[in-house]
Formats: C-alpha cells, sequence, structure tokens
C-alpha cells in the first residue's frame, strides 16, 4: 500500500515518518517510530489507554489516523516527564500507589494532564468525570483519583 | 485506614515507592506487546463465526497468495495431541482439550474458536490473508445455558463425555455434565424439621470477563538450534513452559519464557492461546512472529469465569443457621473445569453450619473454555449465601452482621472438604465491620439501602524460588520468578530488607526467565507475598548464616560469638566488635567468593483470608441506575506488608465485584453470537461509577509465616456482588437473584413491567 509522508512535532520533537492511510496513530507511534508507552486496550476508543495530546486536546490515539496529524504536535507519556524530572502527577502516581499493573497509567497521567492544563484545582467529581474515558481494572480509581488531587495541590507553588 | 503500627518492623509496614515505578508513570516499561525484534512479522488469527460447527475443511492457498504473508498454520501443523491428563501449573489439563482450545481440530465449539492463523509482515496484511482462508463448516446448534445444557436432549458439545461421579454411579449417557461432586455433613433433614424457619431460593448469574486491559500477546522466535524463545504476558512463564512443551511436544528444556510486563491478568492469564501458534508460525517462516489479540478476541475467545445457576435451602433455628442444602452448576465452557468445586468448598466457609449437602456440577456450553477469575467460584456462591443469611436476618428481625457472628467461623471449625481452619481472621472482620464508622452511621433518605455481606477465601502456598546475591557495594540482587502483577516486587524485597535488617532501596529485585531461575508456580491464589515470601525468608537465612561466617574471618574471632543483627554482624562479647552487612559484602573477596542465599519452597501454612463489605446505595425509581454512595471493606490481611498495596488490591476487587452485580454481562443471540464484545458494550465500573473505598485492615498474624503474611488479593471480590444485592433489597424492598441487576432489571422489576 501506497505510504504517505508526514512531518509532526513529537514530544517536542520535529519528526517526519511514512505511514498506510489506513495507520492509525496508535499504530504509528508504537509499531514506526517505538513509543510504546502509549498503549493499547481496545483500539476502538473505549479504554483510554492510548492517550494522547494533539496540539493540546486529548485524543485517543487508536482513533486518529497517522496521515491526520500531519504538522500537528502531539504529547505522549514519553514527552511529559522522565525518570531524573518526573511530572508531578508521576510523582503522585507513585506515591499514592495509583498504579498496580501499570498499563493503564500512561493514559491516565496523560489524561489527567489534559485536565490540569486546563483546569488547575479540580474538586473529586471533576476529577471523576474527566477520567470516565480511562478504563483501570485494577485499581478500583480509589487512589488514582487521590494521585490527581494531591499532583494539582503539588503543582500548586510551581504556578504562582 | 492504618494498619497496625508494629514497633518490631522496620521495613513491613511501611510504604516505600516500588522498584518498578518509575518505570511505569514515564512509559518506558516493556509489556508484551511492546516486544519489537529484528526481522520481526506479525501473526492474525482466524476464529470461528459460528458457536458449534464440525470442521469439514480448510483452504489456505488464497492466503497464501498475499504479497507480505509469509506462512499460515493450521491443526494439521501440530503434532497430534496426546488424550493425557497434565498438571501444568492450574490444575490437571487434558493436553487434548488445551490443544483443541488453542487450534480447533475436528470441531469448533464457541464463536471465536481458533481455527488457523498468518504470519505477515504487517499486521493489516495478516488480517486480510486471514480473512481469504476458506472453511468449510457443518452448523450445528448451540447450547448456551447451564440448565438447558444439563437437559437428557441437549446438543452434544463431546459425544463421547461421560459425567464423572466423585464417589458415586453415574448414568454412562453421554452428556454436557462434566462431572460431579458432593459434600455432605451432618443430618440436613433433622435440622430442617427442627428448624424455626426454612427459605428456599434460586440464583443465577451471567459470564463475566477479567477484563484486564492489556490483551493477550505472545512473540515468538524458533531459534536455528532448535530452542523456542518467547516472550510474554503471563502469570506464569514456567506454566507457559510447561503448557507449550505439552502442545509442542517439546522437552521444557528446549523452551525459554521470557515473562514481559502484565497488564493485569486476575487468574485469565494463566492458561495459553498464542504462544504455541506464533511459535509454530516463526518455525515456517524462519522469523520471530508476534500475534497481539483484539479487544473483541479477548472477550469472545480467552477465559471468562462462569455464569452459574444455585438453588439454596437455609435453615434458621433462634440465632443460628442450623442447615443448607444447596445445588451449585456452573458453566464450564467449551471444555470442562470450571470453579465450581471452589464455589462449593467456599460458599459456607464464614461459618460454622453443622448440617449440609452440596451438590457441584461442571457443565460444558458453546462458549469460551473459563478460567481463573479472582476467588474463582466463591463470587457466586457467596451471591447466593449472604442473600439467603440477610433474608433470615430480615425476618427474624436479627442485625445482619450479629446474625453472622453468632455463626461465625473460627479456629477448629470444619469446612464443608473437612479441613479445619488454624487461627482464622472471619469474626473478626463481622466485629470490625460493626464498629466500623460507616456501618454506625445512620442511613437516611428515600430509595436509599444498605447491605453486608461476608467472603472467604482459601488462598494458595504451591512452589517459589528465589536467589539473593550480594553485591559488593552492600546492596542485594534479588531473583525471583513470579510475575509482578501489582506490586510483589516490593513486597518480596520488603521482606528481605527485613530479614536483613537492611533499608528497603538495598535489595533490587528482578523477575527472571525460565532459564535463570528455578520452578514457580502461577502468580495466582493470592499467593506470590505469601510464598515467594517464604522463598525470599529462607534465602535471607541462609545470607545471615553465610555473613556470620565471613565476619568470623575478617574480624578473626569464632563464628559461636556473633551474631547477625540490625544489618550487621555482632560479636556478643565485645561491643566493639561490629561490621555491617556492606563491609562483609565488600570483602566477599577475601574470605570466599561471592555471597548468596537462596529459597525453594514448596510452601505450607497457607492463611485464609475473610472479608466482610458494607455498602450503601441509591436507586434512581425513573431510569433503575443504582448509585454506590458508601463502601467499606473490611479484611483480615494477616500482616499488611505494604498497606497501601494491600488496600489497592481491595479496591480493585471491590471495584469488579460491584461490576458484576451492576452491569456486567455476557450477551449472547441464540446462535451463540457475543453481542457486547467491546468494552462500550461490556461496561466495567469507570470512575464515575464508584466512590471512595474505604479499607480497614484487620490483621491477624497467620502463624504459617515468619511475618505473618496472609494472601489479601482475591478475597475482596466475594462480599460485593452480594453485599450490593442486599443494599438494592433495603432501597427497593424487592430482592434480586439474578445478576447482573441492571437498570432494565431493576425497572421491570419495580414498575412490573417484565
Ligand atoms: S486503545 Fe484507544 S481507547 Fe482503547
Ligand atoms: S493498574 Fe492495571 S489497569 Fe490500571
Amino acid at each position: 500500500m501506497a505510504r504517505t509522508y508526514v512531518q509532526a512535532t513529537i514530544n517536542g520533537v520535529a519528526t517526519d515518518f511514512l505511514c498506510e492511510p489506513r495507520q492509525s496513530l496508535l499504530e504509528v507511534l508504537r509499531d514506526e517510530l517505538g513509543l510504546t508507552g502509549t498503549k493499547e486496550g481496545c483500539n476502538n476508543g473505549n479504554c483510554g489507554a492510548c492517550s494522547v495530546l494533539l496540539n493540546g486536546r486529548l485524543v485517543n490515539a487508536c482513533c486518529v489516523l497517522g496521515v491526520e496529524i500531519d504538522g500537528a504536535e502531539v504529547t505522549t507519556i514519553e514527552g511529559i516527564g522522565n525518570p531524573d524530572r518526573l511530572h508531578p502527577l508521576q510523582q503522585a502516581f507513585l506515591e499514592e500507589a495509583a498504579l498496580q499493573c501499570g498499563v493503564c497509567t500512561p493514559g491516565f497521567i496523560v489524561s489527567a494532564k489534559a485536565l490540569l492544563d486546563k483546569e488547575p484545582h479540580p474538586d473529586e467529581q471533576r476529577v471523576r468525570y474527566w477520567l470516565a474515558g480511562n478504563l483501570c481494572r485494577c485499581t478500583g480509581y480509589d487512589k488514582i483519583v487521590r494521585a490527581v488531587l494531591k499532583a494539582a495541590d503539588d503543582m500548586e507553588p510551581a504556578r504562582q | 485506614m492504618a494498619a497496625t503500627e508494629h514497633p518490631s518492623y522496620k521495613v513491613i509496614g511501611t510504604r516505600p515507592v516500588r522498584p518498578d515505578g518509575v518505570e511505569k508513570v514515564t512509559g518506558k516499561a516493556q509489556y508484551g506487546a511492546d516486544v519489537r525484534l529484528p526481522g520481526m512479522i506479525h501473526g492474525k488469527i482466524l476464529r470461528s463465526p459460528h458457536a458449534h460447527a464440525r470442521v469439514l475443511s480448510i483452504d489456505t492457498s488464497e492466503a497464501e497468495k498475499v504479497p507480505g504473508v509469509m506462512a499460515v498454520v493450521t491443526r494439521a501443523d501440530f503434532p497430534v495431541a496426546e488424550d493425557v491428563v497434565q498438571d501444568l501449573g492450574e490444575g490437571a489439563v487434558s493436553v487434548k482439550e488445551l490443544s483443541d482450545n488453542v487450534l480447533a481440530s475436528d470441531k469448533v465449539l464457541y464463536r471465536g474458536h481458533a481455527v488457523a492463523a498468518v504470519a505477515a509482515t504487517s499486521p493489516h496484511i495478516a488480517e486480510e490473508a486471514a480473512g481469504r482462508i476458506r472453511v468449510e463448516y457443518a452448523v450445528l446448534p448451540p447450547v448456551l445455558a447451564v440448565r438447558d445444557a444439563m437437559r437428557e436432549d441437549a446438543p452434544l458439545l463431546d459425544e463421547q463425555r461421560v459425567t464423572k461421579e466423585m464417589g458415586g454411579q453415574g448414568s454412562g449417557r453421554p452428556s454436557n455434565v462434566a462431572s460431579h461432586l458432593r459434600f455432605a455433613g451432618g443430618d440436613v433433614e433433622a435440622a430442617f424439621a427442627a428448624a424455626d424457619e426454612v427459605v428456599e431460593r434460586e440464583f443465577t448469574t451471567k459470564m463475566v470477563h477479567q477484563g484486564y486491559i492489556e490483551p493477550q500477546n505472545s512473540t515468538a522466535s524458533w531459534n536455528a538450534d532448535g530452542t523456542l524463545t518467547i516472550w510474554t504476558s503471563t502469570q506464569g512463564a514456567f506454566v507457559v513452559r510447561s503448557q507449550v512443551a505439552e502442545v509442542l511436544r517439546l522437552p521444557v528444556s528446549q523452551i525459554r519464557v521470557i515473562p514481559m510486563e502484565i497488564g493485569g491478568g486476575f487468574g485469565g492469564k494463566i492458561p495459553i492461546y498464542l504462544d504455541p501458534v506464533a511459535a509454530l508460525l516463526s518455525k515456517k517462516s524462519g522469523r520471530p512472529v508476534k500475534i497481539v489479540m483484539s479487544r473483541t478476541d479477548v472477550f469472545e475467545a480467552t477465559g471468562p469465569t462462569s455464569g452459574s445457576y444455585i438453588r439454596m435451602k437455609m435453615a434458621r433455628k433462634d440465632d443460628r443457621i442450623t442447615a443448607v442444602q444447596a445445588t451449585l452448576a456452573y458453566e464450564a465452557g467449551a471444555y470442562p473445569g470450571s470453579a465450581v468445586g471452589a464455589g462449593a468448598m467456599t460458599m459456607l466457609s464464614p461459618y460454622n453450619i453443622e448440617n449440609f449437602v452440596i451438590d457441584a456440577y461442571d457443565v460444558c456450553v458453546n462458549k469460551p473454555k473459563t478460567s481463573a477469575y479472582r476467588a474463582p467460584g466463591a463470587p457466586a456462591a457467596a451471591f447466593a449465601t449472604e442473600q439467603m443469611i440477610d433474608e433470615l436476618a430480615k425476618n427474624a428481625k436479627l442485625d445482619p452482621l450479629e446474625l453472622r457472628l453468632k455463626n461465625s467461623a473460627h479456629e477448629g471449625t470444619r469446612m464443608v472438604n473437612g479441613a479445619v481452619f488454624p487461627r482464622i481472621g472471619a469474626e473478626e472482620t463481622v466485629r470490625a465491620a460493626l464498629t466500623s464508622p460507616h456501618y454506625r452511621s445512620p442511613i437516611e433518605g428515600p430509595n436509599r439501602g444498605r447491605g453486608v455481606a461476608s467472603g472467604f477465601w482459601f488462598n494458595a502456598g504451591l512452589q517459589s524460588s528465589v536467589v539473593a546475591s550480594a553485591n559488593s557495594d552492600g546492596t542485594v540482587n534479588l531473583i525471583e520468578g513470579s510475575t509482578d502483577i501489582g506490586g510483589t516486587r516490593a513486597s518480596l524485597a520488603m521482606q528481605l530488607a527485613e530479614t536483613l535488617g537492611l533499608p528497603f532501596e538495598a535489595v533490587r529485585p528482578t523477575v527472571a526467565d525460565t532459564d535463570s531461575i528455578s520452578y514457580n508456580d502461577v502468580t495466582g491464589g493470592s499467593r506470590v507475598t505469601f510464598a515467594s515470601g517464604l522463598a525470599v525468608y529462607e534465602a535471607g537465612q541462609e545470607l545471615r548464616k553465610e555473613m556470620v561466617r565471613r565476619a568470623a574471618k575478617l574480624l578473626g574471632v569464632d563464628e559461636a560469638e556473633l551474631v547477625y543483627e540490625d544489618g550487621g554482624v555482632q560479636s556478643t562479647r565485645d561491643a566493639t566488635k561490629r561490621l555491617r552487612f556492606s563491609e562483609i559484602a565488600a570483602k566477599a573477596g577475601q574470605t570466599g567468593g561471592p555471597i548468596a542465599g537462596k529459597g525453594a519452597v514448596q510452601a505450607r501454612g497457607v492463611g485464609a483470608a475473610f472479608g466482610t463489605h458494607v455498602v450503601d446505595v441509591e436507586v434512581d425509581p425513573e431510569t433503575g441506575k443504582v448509585q454506590i454512595l458508601r463502601y467499606t471493606a473490611v479484611q483480615d490481611v494477616g500482616t499488611a506488608v505494604h498497606p497501601s498495596y494491600v488496600e489497592g488490591q481491595i479496591q480493585g476487587g471491590v471495584a469488579q465485584g460491584v461490576g458484576w452485580a451492576l452491569n456486567e454481562e455476557y450477551y449472547y443471540d441464540e446462535s451463540g453470537r457475543l453481542l457486547n464484545a467491546s468494552y462500550l458494550d461490556y461496561r466495567m465500573p469507570t470512575a464515575l461509577d464508584l466512590p471512595l473505598i474505604e479499607t480497614v485492615l484487620v490483621e491477624v498474624p497467620n502463624p504459617g509465616h515468619p511475618y505473618g503474611v496472609r494472601g489479601v488479593g482475591e478475597v475482596p471480590i466475594v462480599p460485593p456482588l452480594a453485599a450490593v444485592a442486599n443494599a438494592i433489597a433495603e432501597a427497593t424492598g424487592h430482592r434480586f437473584r439474578d445478576l447482573p441487576i441492571s437498570p432494565r432489571r431493576i425497572m421491570e422489576e419495580t414498575q412490573g413491567l417484565a
């Protein structure tokens, strides 16, 4: 199948790749670019494991085509923090024990970041509503919700 | 709520960050689907569109012509499966049935049953090519529900099958009933005759799925020297090895299984599905082959847990439950092996009931072969028992927790299978629930109700082994063979740190592959923190002894005057003579070479788990939607090694149980097509569906473990089904004995719309 040339900024880095029109952004990230932190749980928009930011907006990468991101900015879990400089959300997930198997974790962190970027002080209900598109089967969400609320608190001084 | 303080422990009971945490929050951790090897190609599986059919012929020629296709396999490529029964780590399994489930031979037994597979240069090409394989079927009528399958005129999945009767004579006629078990004690009839009240009810539950977010996957490489390497997400690398060895008739030593990080299992990632297929595709193509299931495949073709039918008769005299008669029939799916036996053995375990007869039937139906799901068999059974007790309590105007307390099992109580409980915390969990702030608070408002329920799970011991090696910088490498699904690297490292008197950070745990550590059973049965913990303790003791020997050389004193304490070796005669662990480790080369300890156990002394849950609900009278207002789970956890991770296990189990109670079900049409094989239609709880889940950790130490550890992972899914149903009964005045208690069912029942 003919492949299309695509240019995009991924995690702040100018990136180009060839992709088939039928390949999703999720496939491009994982299979072509080696960014396997974005996970596949359902491949049809129902689990949020593939959450990424597309021009700052939260999307399911399995529901976006690779060719659609030409000229766009994409942020994946790999662009949110790294082992030496964890994002406050990542730190809070660790401290609050908000992950068990961890396969949903990248999606939750990306999704929660999208929320905190817009709304620095969400309450519990707002966090639950926002995260309802991300499924976690291990935790019962309790510690995830607490971690997001804690990260929001922790980020407070940084904003002033 | 915090666990009890243990003044004597330094590491156990604290809440350090898990060693694999940073990798997991940064997306660096490598799960099975993340494997990428040079030359790797992709496999896809063709699955049966029919629930029951004979396979007449398979023509793969068109698929082979698709450009990019590198191999096609059908069952004809497999070795002939032996008709033998082996214990492959998940109980006894027929090798023929295991092979037939991996790739069908003459018959397909459920929609989604694997029939053939293709490997190609991209997953899309493989999928396209799989669609060009032509399979000729002779479609047969399916049988989908457990009671239908038990009828004498039911379509037979296997014409050769006759019921295995445990301790009795079967009819000898072919049947879908694979086995019948009976547990009996006391005199049921006399107890019923003498009772103040006898209630008899029927209960049903639907097939439900574990719902782990990561689909099954396997990457296999058939190497030039004839060995096979498999990278996969599994609850037990050694169990994958033994199953693949049987199916492919290879010696286990020729197979190396590398366990990747695993995205949830809950029992569902013990059986093999893809591994032998990926292996043969690799053998044929000469390339490493990766297969990843789609979510639809996961729902249709992996092992959910049984739908069930339970009839139960229960007698009360004063405040004692005096007798129970019960019949349980569980759907095994396509091949025998439901958890009905465990259902029967667990259903009365929180109580001391002297007279009982329990009949349990394992029944084959045209749905996927069931596999373990968190406390397998117990939740559906508790759904029946705990509603019966609730009803009897209400009728007698007794507090439902008080009635449970009066009938509670304790040390010395005999289970229905004859086993006698050692020290257990059944009673303690009921007491803690009674005094919990939640239970003492009033529940007010219309359409609201409170429910309680208890639950029991055996927990498992089985085999574990570890190796601990001292590094010259004073740290310890801990090599273990148990898949870490939710924090066991941490809980094992904590136990080693405790044993050695070292800080948590000094222990570096690694989950090794099957060539690098001796045998380990599955991560299942809530056993790893307990059983691998025993192995860790043993390895730690060996290291302590070796440290004393080495210190004697370094200090030039007799071993007999030295003791290991507080992370070092100390003279009992001269307080100034002391060496830290790190000092001894640094000089290992001068005192006899590397310092290592190993632990290998067939774990005994398993501590059973009990839980009691309290839940408040509100039922919307206009929509039938149930909102969980408040949830408290009390559990005897033995010793909470890492309290946060213990709480997490409990909260996760509760969430799955609430989903099972309210929404989750396999929904089939008459032809056996699963109509809700997606996360949109198979409705698992989201963050919006649940409140914070309060936990109360009761610690009744397990006498069978040096730190009192009990398994904690499974029992929390046992009480929620009944607890929620009991709460809904309070809120609506209607008893729901069929799961799920979906909005539709609530409207039908409360508005008479059925
Ligand atoms: S994989 Fe994209 S939403 Fe599930
Ligand atoms: S931690 Fe396993 S799915 Fe969320």
